[in-house]
Protein backbone atom coordinates (compact mmCIF):
# COMPACT_ATOMS: atom_id res chain seq x y z
CA UNK A 1 0.00 0.00 0.00
CA UNK A 2 1.19 3.51 -0.84
CA UNK A 3 0.73 5.86 2.10
CA UNK A 4 1.14 9.55 1.37
CA UNK A 5 1.35 12.02 4.26
CA UNK A 6 0.26 15.43 3.01
CA UNK A 7 1.94 17.03 6.02
CA UNK A 8 5.23 16.01 4.37
CA UNK A 9 4.45 15.50 0.67
CA UNK A 10 3.14 18.25 -1.62
CA UNK A 11 -0.41 17.67 -2.87
CA UNK A 12 0.74 17.96 -6.47
CA UNK A 13 3.08 15.01 -5.98
CA UNK A 14 0.18 12.87 -4.71
CA UNK A 15 -2.08 13.80 -7.60
CA UNK A 16 0.67 13.31 -10.21
CA UNK A 17 1.34 9.86 -8.74
CA UNK A 18 -2.34 8.99 -9.01
CA UNK A 19 -2.62 10.37 -12.54
CA UNK A 20 0.35 8.26 -13.68
CA UNK A 21 -1.46 5.02 -12.79
CA UNK A 22 -2.52 2.84 -15.72
CA UNK A 23 -5.08 0.06 -16.03
CA UNK A 24 -3.60 -3.13 -14.60
CA UNK A 25 -1.39 -1.27 -12.12
CA UNK A 26 -0.30 -3.22 -9.06
CA UNK A 27 -0.42 -0.11 -6.91
CA UNK A 28 -4.11 -0.42 -6.21
CA UNK A 29 -4.21 0.61 -2.53
CA UNK A 30 -3.53 4.22 -1.56
CA UNK A 31 -3.86 6.01 1.72
CA UNK A 32 -3.71 9.78 2.21
CA UNK A 33 -2.88 11.18 5.66
CA UNK A 34 -3.31 14.73 7.01
CA UNK A 35 -5.47 16.14 4.22
CA UNK A 36 -6.38 19.13 6.46
CA UNK A 37 -8.98 20.50 4.07
CA UNK A 38 -6.69 20.83 1.04
CA UNK A 39 -8.32 21.26 -2.36
CA UNK A 40 -8.62 18.82 -5.30
CA UNK A 41 -7.25 15.81 -3.43
CA UNK A 42 -7.39 12.74 -5.70
CA UNK A 43 -9.07 14.71 -8.48
CA UNK A 44 -8.78 13.32 -11.99
CA UNK A 45 -7.88 9.73 -11.14
CA UNK A 46 -8.44 7.31 -14.04
CA UNK A 47 -7.49 3.83 -12.81
CA UNK A 48 -9.23 1.03 -10.85
CA UNK A 49 -7.60 1.80 -7.49
CA UNK A 50 -8.74 2.43 -3.93
CA UNK A 51 -7.86 5.72 -2.26
CA UNK A 52 -8.58 6.13 1.46
CA UNK A 53 -8.30 9.71 2.70
CA UNK A 54 -8.00 9.95 6.49
CA UNK A 55 -9.54 13.26 7.47
CA UNK A 56 -11.48 16.23 6.13
CA UNK A 57 -10.91 17.47 2.58
CA UNK A 58 -11.62 20.80 0.87
CA UNK A 59 -12.97 21.77 -2.55
CA UNK A 60 -13.29 19.36 -5.51
CA UNK A 61 -12.13 16.12 -3.88
CA UNK A 62 -12.28 13.23 -6.37
CA UNK A 63 -13.51 15.54 -9.11
CA UNK A 64 -13.74 13.97 -12.58
CA UNK A 65 -13.14 10.57 -11.02
CA UNK A 66 -12.99 7.60 -13.40
CA UNK A 67 -12.88 3.97 -12.23
CA UNK A 68 -11.35 4.67 -8.81
CA UNK A 69 -12.98 4.16 -5.41
CA UNK A 70 -12.23 7.17 -3.23
CA UNK A 71 -13.26 7.10 0.43
CA UNK A 72 -13.13 10.27 2.55
CA UNK A 73 -12.92 9.32 6.23
CA UNK A 74 -14.17 12.73 7.27
CA UNK A 75 -16.19 15.56 5.74
CA UNK A 76 -15.70 17.12 2.33
CA UNK A 77 -15.82 20.65 0.96
CA UNK A 78 -17.69 22.14 -2.01
CA UNK A 79 -17.81 20.28 -5.34
CA UNK A 80 -17.11 16.78 -4.06
CA UNK A 81 -16.86 14.31 -6.98
CA UNK A 82 -17.82 17.09 -9.36
CA UNK A 83 -18.24 15.77 -12.90
CA UNK A 84 -17.47 12.19 -11.85
CA UNK A 85 -17.47 9.80 -14.81
CA UNK A 86 -17.39 6.35 -13.16
CA UNK A 87 -16.19 4.55 -10.05
CA UNK A 88 -17.33 5.26 -6.52
CA UNK A 89 -16.79 8.10 -4.05
CA UNK A 90 -17.82 7.63 -0.42
CA UNK A 91 -17.88 10.46 2.12
CA UNK A 92 -18.12 9.17 5.69
CA UNK A 93 -19.03 12.60 7.08
CA UNK A 94 -20.95 15.53 5.59
CA UNK A 95 -20.47 17.05 2.14
CA UNK A 96 -20.62 20.77 1.38
CA UNK A 97 -22.32 22.55 -1.53
CA UNK A 98 -22.88 21.03 -4.99
CA UNK A 99 -21.71 17.50 -4.27
CA UNK A 100 -21.82 15.37 -7.41
CA UNK A 101 -22.51 18.41 -9.62
CA UNK A 102 -22.66 17.60 -13.36
CA UNK A 103 -21.64 13.98 -12.61
CA UNK A 104 -21.98 11.70 -15.62
CA UNK A 105 -21.58 8.25 -14.06
CA UNK A 106 -20.48 6.20 -11.09
CA UNK A 107 -21.86 6.40 -7.57
CA UNK A 108 -21.42 9.04 -4.87
CA UNK A 109 -22.41 7.95 -1.35
CA UNK A 110 -22.62 10.59 1.37
CA UNK A 111 -23.09 8.99 4.76
CA UNK A 112 -23.83 12.26 6.56
CA UNK A 113 -25.70 15.29 5.21
CA UNK A 114 -25.15 17.10 1.94
CA UNK A 115 -25.71 20.84 1.84
CA UNK A 116 -27.20 22.99 -0.91
CA UNK A 117 -27.24 22.22 -4.64
CA UNK A 118 -26.45 18.50 -4.25
CA UNK A 119 -26.56 16.87 -7.70
CA UNK A 120 -27.01 20.15 -9.56
CA UNK A 121 -27.06 19.47 -13.32
CA UNK A 122 -26.32 15.76 -12.75
CA UNK A 123 -26.04 13.82 -16.01
CA UNK A 124 -26.07 10.15 -15.15
CA UNK A 125 -24.40 9.86 -11.75
CA UNK A 126 -26.16 8.03 -8.89
CA UNK A 127 -26.04 9.92 -5.59
CA UNK A 128 -27.08 8.34 -2.30
CA UNK A 129 -27.30 10.56 0.77
CA UNK A 130 -27.99 8.91 4.12
CA UNK A 131 -28.78 12.20 5.83
CA UNK A 132 -30.47 15.36 4.56
CA UNK A 133 -29.83 17.53 1.53
CA UNK A 134 -29.98 21.33 1.30
CA UNK A 135 -31.87 23.73 -0.92
CA UNK A 136 -31.82 23.77 -4.73
CA UNK A 137 -30.67 20.17 -4.95
CA UNK A 138 -30.97 18.42 -8.33
CA UNK A 139 -31.41 21.79 -10.05
CA UNK A 140 -31.66 21.12 -13.83
CA UNK A 141 -30.79 17.48 -13.17
CA UNK A 142 -30.73 15.63 -16.47
CA UNK A 143 -30.30 11.90 -15.88
CA UNK A 144 -29.23 9.60 -13.06
CA UNK A 145 -30.68 9.00 -9.61
CA UNK A 146 -30.62 11.01 -6.40
CA UNK A 147 -31.64 8.98 -3.34
CA UNK A 148 -32.09 10.74 -0.01
CA UNK A 149 -32.77 8.83 3.19
CA UNK A 150 -33.42 12.00 5.19
CA UNK A 151 -35.15 15.26 4.27
CA UNK A 152 -34.75 17.59 1.29
CA UNK A 153 -34.57 21.39 1.51
CA UNK A 154 -36.33 24.07 -0.55
CA UNK A 155 -36.84 23.96 -4.31
CA UNK A 156 -35.94 20.33 -4.88
CA UNK A 157 -35.53 19.48 -8.56
CA UNK A 158 -36.10 22.96 -9.92
CA UNK A 159 -36.26 22.89 -13.77
CA UNK A 160 -35.47 19.18 -13.69
CA UNK A 161 -35.14 17.08 -16.84
CA UNK A 162 -35.18 13.27 -16.60
CA UNK A 163 -33.23 12.52 -13.41
CA UNK A 164 -35.12 10.44 -10.83
CA UNK A 165 -35.33 11.66 -7.26
CA UNK A 166 -36.24 9.39 -4.34
CA UNK A 167 -36.73 10.99 -0.93
CA UNK A 168 -37.58 9.07 2.25
CA UNK A 169 -38.19 12.06 4.52
CA UNK A 170 -39.95 15.35 3.99
CA UNK A 171 -39.43 17.76 1.11
CA UNK A 172 -39.54 21.38 2.22
CA UNK A 173 -40.66 22.53 -1.23
CA UNK A 174 -40.47 21.42 -4.84
CA UNK A 175 -38.89 23.61 -7.51
CA UNK A 176 -40.50 24.71 -10.78
CA UNK A 177 -41.78 21.81 -12.89
CA UNK A 178 -40.88 19.15 -10.30
CA UNK A 179 -43.73 16.94 -9.09
CA UNK A 180 -44.30 13.84 -7.02
CA UNK A 181 -44.69 10.75 -9.17
CA UNK A 182 -46.06 7.29 -8.66
CA UNK A 183 -43.69 4.55 -7.41
CA UNK A 184 -44.31 1.77 -9.91
CA UNK A 185 -42.78 -1.72 -9.59
CA UNK A 186 -39.83 -0.81 -11.82
CA UNK A 187 -39.01 2.12 -9.53
CA UNK A 188 -39.05 -0.08 -6.44
CA UNK A 189 -36.76 -2.45 -8.27
CA UNK A 190 -34.35 0.27 -9.42
CA UNK A 191 -34.28 1.92 -5.98
CA UNK A 192 -33.70 -1.42 -4.29
CA UNK A 193 -30.69 -2.04 -6.54
CA UNK A 194 -29.28 1.41 -5.80
CA UNK A 195 -29.65 0.97 -2.02
CA UNK A 196 -28.01 -2.44 -2.22
CA UNK A 197 -25.10 -1.11 -4.26
CA UNK A 198 -24.61 1.72 -1.75
CA UNK A 199 -24.62 -0.77 1.14
CA UNK A 200 -27.77 0.60 2.75
CA UNK A 201 -29.64 -2.01 4.81
CA UNK A 202 -32.84 -1.99 6.80
CA UNK A 203 -34.68 0.54 4.63
CA UNK A 204 -37.78 -0.35 2.60
CA UNK A 205 -38.32 1.14 -0.83
CA UNK A 206 -41.96 1.69 0.16
CA UNK A 207 -40.76 4.38 2.58
CA UNK A 208 -39.68 6.58 -0.35
CA UNK A 209 -41.53 8.98 -2.59
CA UNK A 210 -40.44 9.59 -6.15
CA UNK A 211 -40.13 13.03 -7.75
CA UNK A 212 -39.42 14.04 -11.31
CA UNK A 213 -40.24 16.40 -14.14
CA UNK A 214 -43.79 17.24 -15.14
CA UNK A 215 -42.21 18.18 -18.51
CA UNK A 216 -44.11 21.44 -18.79
CA UNK A 217 -40.95 23.51 -19.28
CA UNK A 218 -39.70 21.37 -22.15
CA UNK A 219 -41.52 23.28 -24.85
CA UNK A 220 -42.53 26.88 -25.16
CA UNK A 221 -46.18 27.36 -24.34
CA UNK A 222 -47.70 29.70 -26.91
CA UNK A 223 -50.21 30.96 -24.34
CA UNK A 224 -47.27 32.59 -22.54
CA UNK A 225 -46.16 34.58 -25.58
CA UNK A 226 -47.65 37.79 -24.17
CA UNK A 227 -45.34 37.56 -21.18
CA UNK A 228 -42.27 38.32 -23.31
CA UNK B 1 -13.81 35.42 -3.11
CA UNK B 2 -12.48 36.65 0.27
CA UNK B 3 -11.61 34.61 3.32
CA UNK B 4 -12.97 34.94 6.82
CA UNK B 5 -11.76 33.53 10.11
CA UNK B 6 -13.21 34.03 13.56
CA UNK B 7 -12.46 32.69 17.00
CA UNK B 8 -14.56 33.13 20.13
CA UNK B 9 -12.90 31.63 23.18
CA UNK B 10 -14.90 29.96 25.94
CA UNK B 11 -11.90 28.72 27.88
CA UNK B 12 -9.97 31.53 29.62
CA UNK B 13 -6.79 29.47 29.53
CA UNK B 14 -6.61 30.00 25.74
CA UNK B 15 -6.84 33.80 25.94
CA UNK B 16 -3.03 34.34 25.93
CA UNK B 17 -2.94 32.37 22.67
CA UNK B 18 -5.77 34.18 20.85
CA UNK B 19 -3.47 36.13 18.53
CA UNK B 20 -1.32 33.13 17.71
CA UNK B 21 -4.35 30.97 16.90
CA UNK B 22 -5.94 33.74 14.80
CA UNK B 23 -2.69 34.31 12.88
CA UNK B 24 -2.49 30.59 12.04
CA UNK B 25 -6.09 30.63 10.81
CA UNK B 26 -5.64 33.82 8.79
CA UNK B 27 -2.53 32.45 7.06
CA UNK B 28 -4.55 29.56 5.58
CA UNK B 29 -6.88 32.01 3.84
CA UNK B 30 -4.25 33.99 1.85
CA UNK B 31 -5.27 32.59 -1.55
CA UNK B 32 -8.88 33.56 -0.93
CA UNK B 33 -7.95 37.20 -0.46
CA UNK B 34 -4.40 38.20 -1.36
CA UNK B 35 -4.90 41.95 -1.82
CA UNK B 36 -5.44 43.11 1.75
CA UNK B 37 -6.17 41.82 5.20
CA UNK B 38 -7.38 42.97 8.57
CA UNK B 39 -8.42 41.78 11.96
CA UNK B 40 -10.23 42.88 15.10
CA UNK B 41 -8.97 41.74 18.48
CA UNK B 42 -11.10 41.94 21.59
CA UNK B 43 -8.54 42.34 24.38
CA UNK B 44 -8.73 43.01 28.08
CA UNK B 45 -10.91 45.78 29.43
CA UNK B 46 -9.14 48.34 31.60
CA UNK B 47 -11.52 49.75 34.15
CA UNK B 48 -12.71 53.22 33.20
CA UNK B 49 -10.62 53.33 30.04
CA UNK B 50 -11.50 53.22 26.35
CA UNK B 51 -9.39 52.60 23.27
CA UNK B 52 -9.39 54.25 19.86
CA UNK B 53 -7.48 52.53 17.06
CA UNK B 54 -5.94 55.09 14.70
CA UNK B 55 -4.30 54.68 11.31
CA UNK B 56 -2.05 57.04 9.41
CA UNK B 57 -0.38 57.00 5.99
CA UNK B 58 2.53 58.92 7.61
CA UNK B 59 2.74 57.39 11.10
CA UNK B 60 6.16 58.83 12.07
CA UNK B 61 4.93 62.34 11.55
CA UNK B 62 1.32 62.01 12.71
CA UNK B 63 1.79 59.93 15.86
CA UNK B 64 4.74 61.92 17.26
CA UNK B 65 3.47 64.13 20.08
CA UNK B 66 -0.16 63.15 19.43
CA UNK B 67 -0.80 61.79 22.95
CA UNK B 68 0.29 65.05 24.54
CA UNK B 69 -1.65 67.19 22.08
CA UNK B 70 -4.87 65.19 22.60
CA UNK B 71 -4.32 65.12 26.37
CA UNK B 72 -3.91 68.90 26.47
CA UNK B 73 -6.98 69.40 24.32
CA UNK B 74 -9.33 67.27 26.44
CA UNK B 75 -7.64 68.03 29.74
CA UNK B 76 -7.07 64.36 30.66
CA UNK B 77 -4.09 62.05 30.44
CA UNK B 78 -4.04 59.76 27.39
CA UNK B 79 -1.51 57.23 26.19
CA UNK B 80 -0.58 56.08 22.70
CA UNK B 81 0.89 52.75 21.64
CA UNK B 82 2.16 52.77 18.07
CA UNK B 83 2.11 49.60 15.97
CA UNK B 84 3.45 50.24 12.47
CA UNK B 85 0.86 52.34 10.63
CA UNK B 86 -1.64 52.02 13.48
CA UNK B 87 -1.73 53.31 17.03
CA UNK B 88 -4.00 52.59 19.96
CA UNK B 89 -4.95 55.64 21.98
CA UNK B 90 -6.13 54.88 25.49
CA UNK B 91 -8.19 57.53 27.28
CA UNK B 92 -10.78 57.77 30.07
CA UNK B 93 -13.97 56.04 28.85
CA UNK B 94 -16.07 59.14 29.50
CA UNK B 95 -13.87 61.21 27.17
CA UNK B 96 -13.74 58.88 24.18
CA UNK B 97 -15.83 61.09 21.91
CA UNK B 98 -13.88 64.18 22.90
CA UNK B 99 -10.60 62.37 22.26
CA UNK B 100 -11.81 61.19 18.87
CA UNK B 101 -12.83 64.71 17.90
CA UNK B 102 -9.51 66.05 19.16
CA UNK B 103 -7.54 63.60 17.01
CA UNK B 104 -9.48 64.62 13.93
CA UNK B 105 -8.92 68.28 14.64
CA UNK B 106 -5.23 68.00 15.43
CA UNK B 107 -4.27 65.60 12.64
CA UNK B 108 -6.87 65.32 9.84
CA UNK B 109 -4.79 62.71 7.98
CA UNK B 110 -5.39 60.19 10.77
CA UNK B 111 -8.26 57.75 10.29
CA UNK B 112 -10.21 56.18 13.11
CA UNK B 113 -10.41 52.40 12.58
CA UNK B 114 -12.56 51.67 15.59
CA UNK B 115 -13.23 52.48 19.20
CA UNK B 116 -14.54 50.83 22.32
CA UNK B 117 -13.62 49.40 25.68
CA UNK B 118 -11.75 46.39 24.33
CA UNK B 119 -11.64 46.36 20.51
CA UNK B 120 -8.50 47.03 18.47
CA UNK B 121 -8.65 46.96 14.66
CA UNK B 122 -5.74 46.60 12.26
CA UNK B 123 -5.98 46.49 8.49
CA UNK B 124 -3.75 47.09 5.56
CA UNK B 125 -3.21 46.50 1.86
CA UNK B 126 -0.81 43.59 1.31
CA UNK B 127 -0.48 39.83 1.57
CA UNK B 128 -2.32 38.61 4.69
CA UNK B 129 0.66 36.94 6.37
CA UNK B 130 2.69 40.13 5.92
CA UNK B 131 -0.12 42.23 7.34
CA UNK B 132 -0.41 39.92 10.37
CA UNK B 133 3.32 40.00 11.08
CA UNK B 134 3.52 43.79 10.54
CA UNK B 135 1.13 44.25 13.47
CA UNK B 136 2.51 41.29 15.43
CA UNK B 137 -0.89 39.61 15.62
CA UNK B 138 0.76 36.49 17.11
CA UNK B 139 1.58 38.25 20.36
CA UNK B 140 -1.93 39.67 20.92
CA UNK B 141 -4.22 38.33 23.60
CA UNK B 142 -7.93 38.53 24.25
CA UNK B 143 -11.33 36.86 24.27
CA UNK B 144 -12.31 36.83 20.60
CA UNK B 145 -10.99 37.85 17.21
CA UNK B 146 -12.26 38.20 13.64
CA UNK B 147 -10.01 38.30 10.58
CA UNK B 148 -10.52 38.84 6.88
CA UNK B 149 -8.51 38.38 3.69
CA UNK B 150 -9.85 40.48 0.85
CA UNK B 151 -10.25 39.97 -2.89
CA UNK B 152 -11.91 43.25 -3.80
CA UNK B 153 -15.02 43.38 -5.97
CA UNK B 154 -17.19 46.35 -5.03
CA UNK B 155 -14.68 49.08 -4.18
CA UNK B 156 -11.02 50.03 -4.37
CA UNK B 157 -8.09 48.13 -2.84
CA UNK B 158 -7.21 50.54 -0.04
CA UNK B 159 -6.66 50.30 3.67
CA UNK B 160 -10.05 51.85 4.29
CA UNK B 161 -11.68 49.33 1.94
CA UNK B 162 -10.19 46.42 3.89
CA UNK B 163 -12.22 44.64 6.56
CA UNK B 164 -13.24 44.58 9.41
CA UNK B 165 -15.55 47.58 9.38
CA UNK B 166 -16.37 49.13 12.70
CA UNK B 167 -19.30 51.52 12.88
CA UNK B 168 -20.10 51.43 16.59
CA UNK B 169 -18.28 51.00 19.90
CA UNK B 170 -16.69 47.54 20.16
CA UNK B 171 -18.56 46.42 17.04
CA UNK B 172 -17.07 45.00 13.89
CA UNK B 173 -18.17 43.15 10.77
CA UNK B 174 -16.42 41.22 8.02
CA UNK B 175 -18.14 40.21 4.80
CA UNK B 176 -17.67 37.73 2.00
CA UNK B 177 -19.97 38.55 -0.89
CA UNK B 178 -21.50 41.64 -2.42
CA UNK B 179 -24.62 43.62 -1.59
CA UNK B 180 -26.93 44.94 -4.28
CA UNK B 181 -29.01 47.44 -2.31
CA UNK B 182 -26.21 49.17 -0.42
CA UNK B 183 -26.55 52.56 -2.14
CA UNK B 184 -30.20 52.94 -1.19
CA UNK B 185 -29.63 51.67 2.30
CA UNK B 186 -26.65 53.99 2.79
CA UNK B 187 -28.82 56.99 1.87
CA UNK B 188 -31.47 55.91 4.37
CA UNK B 189 -28.93 55.36 7.13
CA UNK B 190 -27.25 58.73 6.45
CA UNK B 191 -30.65 60.36 6.80
CA UNK B 192 -30.85 58.68 10.20
CA UNK B 193 -27.51 60.10 11.28
CA UNK B 194 -25.08 57.28 10.50
CA UNK B 195 -21.63 58.37 9.25
CA UNK B 196 -19.74 56.55 6.48
CA UNK B 197 -16.02 56.55 5.75
CA UNK B 198 -16.04 54.69 2.40
CA UNK B 199 -18.13 53.74 -0.66
CA UNK B 200 -17.84 50.10 0.37
CA UNK B 201 -20.93 47.86 0.48
CA UNK B 202 -19.74 45.96 3.55
CA UNK B 203 -19.51 49.17 5.56
CA UNK B 204 -23.24 49.63 4.91
CA UNK B 205 -23.93 46.21 6.43
CA UNK B 206 -21.85 47.12 9.49
CA UNK B 207 -23.61 50.47 9.86
CA UNK B 208 -26.98 48.79 9.42
CA UNK B 209 -26.31 46.46 12.36
CA UNK B 210 -25.04 49.35 14.48
CA UNK B 211 -28.20 51.30 13.61
CA UNK B 212 -30.36 48.34 14.64
CA UNK B 213 -28.46 47.82 17.89
CA UNK B 214 -28.78 51.55 18.62
CA UNK B 215 -32.52 50.95 18.46
CA UNK B 216 -32.15 48.50 21.34
CA UNK B 217 -31.89 45.17 19.52
CA UNK B 218 -29.24 42.69 20.58
CA UNK B 219 -26.78 41.29 18.06
CA UNK B 220 -28.91 38.23 17.29
CA UNK B 221 -32.04 40.32 16.71
CA UNK B 222 -30.14 42.80 14.53
CA UNK B 223 -28.82 39.93 12.40
CA UNK B 224 -32.37 38.56 12.02
CA UNK B 225 -33.52 41.93 10.69
CA UNK B 226 -30.56 42.09 8.27
CA UNK B 227 -32.01 39.07 6.46
CA UNK B 228 -35.08 41.17 5.64
CA UNK B 229 -33.33 44.40 4.74
CA UNK B 230 -30.09 43.44 3.00
CA UNK B 231 -30.15 42.16 -0.56
CA UNK B 232 -27.25 40.33 -2.16
CA UNK B 233 -24.71 37.69 -1.37
CA UNK B 234 -23.26 37.59 2.08
CA UNK B 235 -21.64 35.59 4.75
CA UNK B 236 -21.13 37.94 7.70
CA UNK B 237 -19.13 37.36 10.84
CA UNK B 238 -19.67 40.07 13.45
CA UNK B 239 -18.27 40.86 16.85
CA UNK B 240 -19.47 42.91 19.79
CA UNK B 241 -17.86 43.50 23.17
CA UNK B 242 -19.09 40.14 24.43
CA UNK B 243 -20.72 38.54 21.39
CA UNK B 244 -19.89 36.73 18.18
CA UNK B 245 -22.37 36.16 15.35
CA UNK B 246 -22.61 34.51 11.94
CA UNK B 247 -25.27 34.81 9.24
CA UNK B 248 -25.52 33.78 5.57
CA UNK B 249 -27.98 34.99 2.94
CA UNK B 250 -30.80 32.63 1.86
CA UNK B 251 -28.92 31.47 -1.28
CA UNK B 252 -25.77 30.78 0.76
CA UNK B 253 -23.25 30.62 -2.11
CA UNK B 254 -20.48 32.08 0.01
CA UNK B 255 -18.80 29.30 1.93
CA UNK B 256 -18.82 28.93 5.70
CA UNK B 257 -17.85 26.31 8.26
CA UNK B 258 -18.38 26.52 12.01
CA UNK B 259 -16.72 24.43 14.71
CA UNK B 260 -17.52 24.31 18.40
CA UNK B 261 -15.85 22.62 21.37
CA UNK B 262 -16.00 23.26 25.12
CA UNK B 263 -13.06 25.63 24.60
CA UNK B 264 -14.08 27.76 21.59
CA UNK B 265 -16.37 28.58 18.69
CA UNK B 266 -14.48 28.97 15.42
CA UNK B 267 -15.48 30.16 11.97
CA UNK B 268 -13.67 29.57 8.69
CA UNK B 269 -14.55 30.20 5.05
CA UNK B 270 -13.36 26.65 4.62
CA UNK B 271 -12.10 23.79 6.73
CA UNK B 272 -8.43 24.64 6.12
CA UNK B 273 -8.85 27.59 8.48
CA UNK B 274 -9.94 25.25 11.28
CA UNK B 275 -7.54 22.36 10.65
CA UNK B 276 -4.85 23.66 13.02
CA UNK B 277 -7.09 24.32 16.03
CA UNK B 278 -6.61 22.23 19.18
CA UNK B 279 -9.09 19.38 19.49
CA UNK B 280 -10.63 20.01 16.04
CA UNK B 281 -10.76 16.23 15.45
CA UNK B 282 -13.44 15.94 18.11
CA UNK B 283 -15.16 19.29 17.56
CA UNK B 284 -18.72 19.60 16.30
CA UNK B 285 -18.13 20.88 12.76
CA UNK B 286 -21.01 22.02 10.58
CA UNK B 287 -21.99 24.28 7.73
CA UNK B 288 -24.22 27.12 8.92
CA UNK B 289 -27.69 26.94 7.36
CA UNK B 290 -28.81 29.63 4.93
CA UNK B 291 -30.81 32.56 6.39
CA UNK B 292 -30.14 31.35 9.91
CA UNK B 293 -28.60 33.47 12.64
CA UNK B 294 -25.95 31.97 14.91
CA UNK B 295 -24.64 33.94 17.82
CA UNK B 296 -22.83 33.43 21.07
CA UNK B 297 -22.50 35.76 24.03
CA UNK B 298 -20.41 35.50 27.14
Amino acid sequence: MRSIDLAKTPLRELNQGLHALKDGTNETEWEVLNPRGQHAIAAGVDAPVNVNIRGAVGYYCAGMNKQATVVVHGSSGPGTAENMMSGQVIVKGDASQYAGATGRGGMLVIEGNASSRCGISMKGIDIIVRGNIGHMSAFMAQTGNLVVLGDAGDALGDSIYEAKLYVRGSVKSLGADCIEKEMRPEHHEALSALLKKAGVDGVKTSEFKRYGSSRKLYNFNIDNADAY
Amino acid sequence: MCGIVGLFLKNKALEPKLGEMTATMLATMCERGPDSAGFAIYGDAKSGKAKITLQSPQPDKDFAGLAKAVGDKIGKAVSLEVKSTHAVLTCPAADVDAARAAVREITPTIRVMGRGDVIEIYKKVGYPTEVASRFDLKSMTGTHAIGHTRMATESAVTTLGAHPFSTGPDQCLVHNGSLSNHNNLRRELIRDGMIFETANDSEVAAAYLTWRMNQGLNLGQALERSLEDLDGFFTFVVGTKNGFGVVRDPIACKPAVLAETDDYVAFGSEYRALAGLPGIENARVWEPEPATVYFWER
